[in-house]
């Protein structure tokens, strides 16, 4: 049988833009159908912006990669219309071990909070998570959305002009010149497109190897994280393991940095190692099997021109915390909507420049995380490998040890402070929900909040009144009436309101807040509206 | 009688651990130790109190009557 990664996905189909007479110019175009790629793609088309996306492949992300999806990028995808399928297949999580040596020191609940519409965590392949997201377009193609993948459409070279940019498009029937007004890079940590600007990708690679392994099995380990912290069938080494489904389990062995990867690849070595770890008698078949040294860098900025890069393009980081599609989503989600503001004229250039500023934050606080999951995971001398036994030790005896126990802090959406396009905080409201925060989700009887928010600005009241609609230099806010009646769980207020009677919030199309305060005041609102568009 | 704590009391735990890590980067083991060892007396002196002191003593050495 073929795995779902062997099909061409988006077979390579001759374009009448390969038979022009001059070089067909796109609105936008997106290089790499990865999940970045794709995710910015939907985004667009959903909102009426055509998009054509180039890659030089035909087919999903070959074996599973990413396994763990977070809350936030879940919401996301509710936005893209496919968070769906995704939380149907996925495997949901909340329980881990950790063991040191031979012995379990701990275990876990992740105890997520009540009152969101989506689990902390699915785990699911790669794969399918892009499968999901192709059916999505073309679900969108079906209501005569303006969106298009090119297969196998290998982008071999880029020329940058104030107003556009022309790219030379190699495809099996040789090559051709399209152009676009913008073009989003997503084509991955090796991004050619990055090479052909000549801009650096700057940062840490950790001396060490992964042997990461998808194997099938019929075991009856639970549904948990388990990671080994040297354990005996890996001396000196960390180990995972992790349930996807269709009886799918991601395994990962640490194996040092001097070793010969072609040779540790190779089943007859693979198969030995992972039985020390399953036990002799479990019966398993290998999925994909590869071999990984991971890096933490990013480029200096984000945006040059019309060029803007996404995901693994811009920033890449080791998977220990799974921030990798997480945080890709998150700047898709970032860029799209003001990407549209500026193409429809309603927004200055300049509000393209707070996407950087942003999402080089978000991708600083990824890789500060993972950097320091590494660093736990490899220690980097005698000390700190003395000081991390020391925690694992105490750990199991002692709880105040757990929360220094890092093998991946798990991917958490960061909080825009201190954005220019945030307003200042007029409410003596919960630190969460500040102005540069993701919005939490909250119950409303049978639905949530986050489903509620529309792909435009918001005025959310609570308790409050407002305009139903209001129109700023172009901009329109449409209103979300609630009162803290909606939620019986009190979740609404104690997110949202916490002492306050009422509150009134500014939430940015990407469901961030903008701005909030106690109750309605127009000239304020409209200001903070200019500001969180780039206009003050 | 006081009780040494021993549920989490660090904030930004991943934080602290990292200033650690830093302060011991580019010494050599000898001097790691050393830093160590002043740093215990350092916290020692600031906790004062005797009882704890013990107290923490046995759960450095993973006593289980702790
Ligand atoms: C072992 C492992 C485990 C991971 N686990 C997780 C996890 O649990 N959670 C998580 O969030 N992330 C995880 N990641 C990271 C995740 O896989 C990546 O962050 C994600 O795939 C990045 O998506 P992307 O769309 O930016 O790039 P990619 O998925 O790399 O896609 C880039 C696309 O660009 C195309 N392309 C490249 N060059 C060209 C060209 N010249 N012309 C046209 N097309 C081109 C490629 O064919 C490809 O389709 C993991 C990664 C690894 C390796």
């Amino acid at each position: 049988m073929n795995k779902i990664f062997e099909v061409p996905l988006y077979a390579y189909d001759r374009s009448p833009d390969q038979d022009a007479p001059a070089p067909v110019r796109h609105k936008v175009a997106v290089i790499g159908a990865g999940p970045v790629g794709l995710a910015a793609a939907i985004d667009l088309a959903q909102q009426g912006i055509e998009v054509v996306v180039l890659d030089d492949n035909d087919k999903v992300s070959f074996g599973s990669r990413a396994i763990c999806f977070a809350k936030r990028p879940l919401e996301i995808l509710d936005r893209l219309g496919c968070g769906q399928p995704m939380v149907d297949k996925g495997v949901q999580w909340n329980l881990g071990k950790v063991f040191f040596d031979d012995r379990q020191v701990y275990d876990f609940n992740l105890l997520p909070e009540e009152g969101h519409a989506r689990p902390a965590f699915i785990n699911l392949q790669q794969y399918y998570f892009e499968e999901y997201m192709v059916n999505r377009v073309r679900e969108l193609q079906e209501q005569g959305a303006p969106i298009e993948i090119r297969g196998r459409n290998k982008v071999e070279a880029i020329g940058t002009h104030p107003d556009h940019v022309k790219l030379e498009v190699e495809t099996p029937e040789g090559s051709y010149t399209l152009e676009a007004d913008w073009l989003i890079a997503c084509d991955g940590a090796g991004s050619p497109t990055r090479r052909m600007l000549g801009k650096d990708f700057v940062g840490r690679v950790f001396e060490d190897n992964f042997l990461i392994a998808d194997v099938i099995m019929d075991a009856d380990f639970p549904t948990e994280r388990w990671f080994w912290f040297d354990p005996p069938f890996n001396k000196g080494q960390s180990a995972l393991l992790h349930k996807q489904p269709d009886g799918v389990w991601r395994i990962d062995l640490q194996l040092g940095w001097d070793i010969d990867k072609e040779r540790e690849k190779r089943p007859e070595n693979v198969i030995p190692r992972l039985k020390a770890m399953l036990g002799e008698d479990v019966q398993f078949e290998l999925e994909w099997v590869s071999i990984y040294t991971f890096q933490c860098r990013r480029m200096e900025q984000f945006r040059h021109g019309r060029v803007i890069f996404a995901g693994d393009a811009a920033h890449q980081v080791s998977p220990f915390g799974a921030r990798g599609a997480n945080s890709g989503l998150q700047d898709t989600d970032n860029l799209i909507w003001k990407l549209r503001l500026v193409m429809e004229g309603k927004a200055p250039e300049s509000l393209l420049d707070s996407y950087d500023m942003e999402r080089v934050h978000g991708a600083d606080e990824n890789i500060l995380n993972s950097s320091r999951s590494t660093d736990f995971i490899t220690p980097k001398s005698e000390m700190s490998r003395i000081l991390r036994d020391a925690v694992l030790d105490l750990s199991e005896h002692h709880e105040f040890a757990r929360p220094l126990v890092n093998s991946g802090r798990l991917s958490v959406p960061c909080t825009y402070d201190g954005s220019p396009l945030n307003s200042a905080d007029a409410l003596d409201g919960p630190a969460r929900t500040r102005p540069g925060s993701p919005c939490p989700d909250a119950p409303l009887g049978d639905e949530f909040l986050l489903p509620k928010l529309a792909d435009k600005f918001t005025l959310l009241t609570i308790d409050a009144d407002a305009p139903d609609l209001i129109e700023e230099d172009g901009v329109e806010v449409t209103r979300l009436a609630l009162s803290v009646k909606d939620d019986a769980t009190l979740a609404l207020k104690e997110r949202y309101l916490g002492d306050n009677e009422s509150g009134v919030y500014l939430i940015r199309p990407d469901q961030h807040v903008a701005a909030r305060r106690p109750s309605f005041d127009e000239p304020q609102i409209r200001a903070a509206i200019r500001r969180a568009t780039g206009k003050e | 009688m006081d009780d040494l704590i021993l549920t989490p009391n660090i904030d930004g735990a991943d934080d602290f651990y990292a200033e650690l890590l830093a302060n011991h980067e580019g010494l050599d083991k000898a001097d790691s130790d050393v830093l160590n060892a002043r740093l215990v007396l350092v916290l020692a002196n600031h906790i004062g109190n005797r009882a704890i002191l013990t107290q923490a003593l046995a759960a450095a050495a993973l006593k289980k009557e702790v």
